[in-house]
């Protein structure tokens, strides 16, 4: 190798790469999951790794991170080969994660775990000593800023994502990776993590950045690369490229990155909500007295940071969290002391419920397709052979014509849910819910962790039964979904509704600080 | 998903490999007593399987052992523990004595054992009700509360016994024999299988009815609306409350349904064998069918082989005992080395089987990997 870079003049020169993975090539039984990869990925740089659920993303940084062997490849850090057998090798050669969902205890402090696994000797104080001046440090250096006697479970999810960040600056990363490190944060939280990641690259770090969204990839990448099936499609400087150019790579055809829709054509009130109060098993009041209604036809959406009682208001109209107040579908009041109702009742009232967590409310992971597409209608006749029995044939039938309706791929109704990537998960509770022909559809975060190609699909058929005269309800903390399928927005805070907009009357700006509890003139103004 | 077994390996390959390694260890412990292994299988094979009266100890076992087995396997579906089989099963026995006890005579043996059944699953399904309503409504876990319940259970028998069920004069602590009509053909009795069974042993027709109790908790758990249920609120909670499915009442029709199924080890034991009620009478069954469901992979028909193979150790290490010089504890080293293997390290030879067949990272560490997917 060495001899190789010394006999031109410019390769020796030129700083090597920080990573560069050469011909990597990974197959898990007949799917071949990364094909013949070749990435350089320079130092100092903030390099984006796009690509749809599947496309491979996952399985480069895992070979990267010692998760998996290469099949075949190379990998060289600093233009040195290494061999990365484990996350152990990965931390020595100086490469540091940030995971999607954050490897914290969440009853240690901020300190213990920064330290965790990385204690010189027996004893901690020395160390906990030295972590807490290198975190010092590090908070002034790059806005890091965090408690370090803090507990975990004190701390929002933007602090949490930061204490990653630590730990891997404090096992002297020079290569940070981060997978979809701004899922779970609020506009503001993800604009602080853009100025952190600014701050690192200046002191010379290398980030890759893998990601889904294409205007985080716009806005704070310099080299983007794209993945489609296993393969890595092309390597293009983002100040070069265009949204659009990228949503074409990605999927490999031209994509509707705008929601198409006909002016809503609202008619009689299917859902009437008022003054509805939740409290938790903590005795913090959730739900402060929302009152809201939803004609047929018509969206409304939810806009709101996660956790400001969007949850709460979908449990309480999908049937399995008690509530205090009225709720009226199509005039008819129904209950909600959780007494008298649960998700069953709420079904036969003609509300159906995509829930936000598909993988812990919507599906049974283990269950195979046929099985979850009657989920919560297993009751009905339909699905019956005789009192007894359930009619297995027929469910698995018609969960192959729903599952081929939705483009769920592969539409093998055998295999099991958690088989399916997230967007064809989706699509299956979709297909479920959508085609029961509800008066009133609950959707929560409709296309969380589902690739660009399946959010068209989804979105179109949520329009298409409002189009049909249904009444829907729309939760996501995607603004840019909320402005583009809403008919009209309500944004959540604290439990409360700060106030209603049009989405043509209004902007991210405003709902922004609507969001952050600015009240609603002010935020006008 | 990808490191996943195939189904057959799932289900043959790694039980086999299991009791391939405790049959190792139990040799070297064996050898270590400078005992010869090969003689020691030749022994418990032949007193177990080697002869018509060995298979009637080997299946009187086994009848007791699915029973125990399908109550864990009912219960784990909708991921309840419940470790009370063996309570469940000695208060089945009590079910038993008190319903044969209460008749004179009884017409025919179908009748009695009709009632018994009804009694056993009854008294069976009561004792499994408490913990499960502990568990449905106050969250009290029922893991402990069935373990509790096993020693108060074997506490009331002895006071039923001692105080209420003993007759005047009699010495030990059993109830009285039970009335006539009530005794079970054993398989000696059953036409055609007397050729085979051509003397009297324990197995007898309750073998059949466990049999077909392990078809219908099959029908139950991958047939029927309930069985959905169960299955869905095992998987997940959460998503079983989406769905509108009562936890508390599937808490409680479950652990019934188990309890019943542990009680009706009794009409083997009670009625078919000792045809009276006395101490200990489980002798451990209960806890048995724990390793049995865990070896069968919670599934009924997995039940019955796993059930099998605990019959023929039972048996076959009773005959240890009787032939040579190795003392009968040996035969519970063999059990427990068997429930270590299959049940407590079943992870360790599954993901031995995938680096084997795959030369692929195992599940745990794919699962990891996934999870940033």
């Amino acid at each position: 190798m060495t001899t190789r870079s010394d006999m031109t003049g410019r390769q020796a020169t030129a700083a090597p790469p920080a990573i560069e993975l050469r011909g990597i090539s990974k197959a898990f039984g007949p799917v071949q999951a990364n094909k013949d990869i070749s990435l350089r990925v320079e130092r100092g740089t903030i390099h984006g790794i796009i690509g749809e659920n599947g496309a491979g993303k996952s399985t480069l940084m895992s070979i990267l991170y010692g998760f998996y062997k290469a099949d075949s490849g190379q990998i060289l850090i600093g233009g040195k080969p290494v061999d990365i057998p484990d996350s152990q090798a990965a931390i020595r050669a100086g490469i540091g994660m940030v995971f999607q969902h954050f490897k914290l205890v969440h009853n240690f402090t901020v300190l213990e775990n920064v330290i965790l696994g990385a204690e010189e000797g027996a004893r901690l104080r020395p160390s906990l000593a030295k972590a807490r001046s290198l975190l010092a440090d590090l908070a002034r250096d790059y806005e890091l800023d965090v408690d370090p006697e803090e507990l975990i479970e004190e701390l929002s999810v933007g602090h949490q994502q930061r204490v990653e960040i630590l730990k891997a600056l404090y096992r002297q990363a020079d290569i940070l990776i981060l997978d979809e490190p701004t899922g779970v944060l609020t506009p503001a939280e993800a604009d602080h993590l853009f100025r952190i990641l600014r701050g690192l690259r200046e002191q010379g770090k290398t980030i890759v950045l893998i990601t889904h969204k294409l205007r985080e990839i716009m806005e704070i990448t310099d080299t983007v690369s794209v993945m489609r099936r296993g393969e890595m499609t092309a390597t293009v400087k983002t100040a070069e490229t265009s949204p659009e150019q990228l949503a074409e790579l990605m999927v490999g055809r031209k994509v509707l990155l705008r929601v198409d829709k006909k002016p809503a054509q609202p008619g009689r009130t299917v859902l009437e909500v008022e003054n509805l109060r939740v409290t938790d098993s903590d005795g913090v009041e959730r739900l402060k007295g929302i009152s809201l209604n939803i004609r047929a036809g018509e969206i409304l959406g939810i806009a709101g940071v996660a956790g400001n009682g969007q949850s709460q208001l979908l449990e309480v109209l999908g049937g399995f969290c008690e509530a205090r107040g009225t709720i009226r579908v199509n005039g008819q009041e129904i209950d909600v002391s959780g007494k008298h109702s649960n998700g069953q009742t709420r079904r036969a009232r003609g509300i159906a419920h995509v829930p936000e967590d598909r993988q812990h409310l919507g599906l049974i992971m283990d269950f195979m397709a046929w099985e979850n597409i009657v989920f919560g209608y297993h009751h009905d006749p339909a699905y019956q052979k005789n009192r007894l029995i359930m009619d297995n044939a027929g469910i698995l039938a018609e969960a192959q014509a729903k599952m081929e309706r939705f483009d769920v791929r592969p539409p093998i109704p055998t295999l099991a849910a958690k088989s399916f990537s997230g967007g064809n998960q989706q699509k299956i509770v979709l297909a479920r819910e959508i085609e029961r022909e509800p008066d009133l559809l609950l959707v929560g975060q409709p296309t969380r962790g589902v690739d660009i190609g399946a959010i068209e699909f989804i979105h179109q058929r949520i329009i298409e039964l409002r189009d049909a005269g249904k009444a829907v309800l729309l939760v996501s903390v995607e603004l840019d979904e909320i402005l583009s399928m809403s008919d009209r927005i309500a944004v959540m805070f604290d439990g409360r509704i700060m106030g209603e907009r049009l989405p043509e009357e209004t902007n991210e700006r405003e709902l922004g600080l609507m969001m952050a509890g600015v009240a609603g003139k002010e935020a006008a103004a | 998903m990808t490191t996943k077994l195939p189904y057959w390996a799932d289900i043959v390959l790694v039980p086999l490999v299991s009791l391939m390694f405790a049959a190792i260890i139990s040799a070297l412990v064996l050898l270590s007593i400078g005992q010869d292994p090969a003689a020691a299988l030749n022994v418990m094979v032949a007193g177990a399987l080697g002869s018509a009266y060995g298979w009637g100890y080997t299946l009187y076992y086994t009848t007791s052992f699915i029973f125990t087995g399908l109550a864990v396997t009912v219960s784990f579906n909708a991921k309840l523990f419940n470790i009370g089989g063996e309570g469940q099963a000695q208060i089945g026995g009590l079910g038993v004595a008190l319903v044969l006890l209460a008749l004179p005579v009884w017409p025919h043996w179908t009748v009695a054992l009709v009632a018994a059944t009804l009694g056993a699953a009854a008294f069976g399904a009561a004792w499994a009700a408490i913990p499960a309503y502990l568990q449905a409504k106050r969250g009290s876990h029922i893991v402990i509360t069935t373990i509790m319940f096993n020693y108060i259970a074997a506490a009331v028998i002895v006071y039923m016994l001692v105080d209420v069920l003993r007759p005047p004069g009699q010495m030990d602590p059993a109830t009285a024999r039970f009335p006539e009509g009530a005794a079970l053909p054993t398989l000696h009795d059953v036409p055609g299988l007397d050729l085979i069974f051509t003397r009297s042993v324990p197995a007898n027709v309750t073998f059949f009815v466990a049999l077909a109790a392990a078809f219908l908790v099959w029908v139950l758990l991958w047939r029927t609306r309930l069985g959905y249920e169960i299955r869905a609120f095992g998987q997940s909670e959460s998503a079983a409350r989406y769905a509108g499915i009562d936890p508390v009442r599937t808490i409680m029709i479950t652990m019934l349904i188990s309890g019943a199924l542990a009680g009706m080890m009794a009409i083997n034991n009670v009625m078919g064998e000792s045809e009276r009620l006395v101490q200990n009478a489980t002798e451990g069954a209960g806890f048995i069918g724990i390793a049995v469901a865990l070896m069968g992979r919670n599934h009924p028909f997995g039940v019955i082989l796993a059930a099998f193979l605990f019959g023929f150790l039972y048996q076959g290490g009773a005959e240890l005992g009787l032939w040579t010089s190795i003392p009968i504890e040996m035969r519970i080293v063999v059990q427990g080395l068997v429930i270590l293997f299959t049940g407590a390290l079943d992870v360790m030879v599954r993901m031995l089987l995938v680096r084997l067949i795959f030369h692929r990272p195992p599940p745990e560490v794919a699962a990891a990997a996934r999870e940033r997917a």
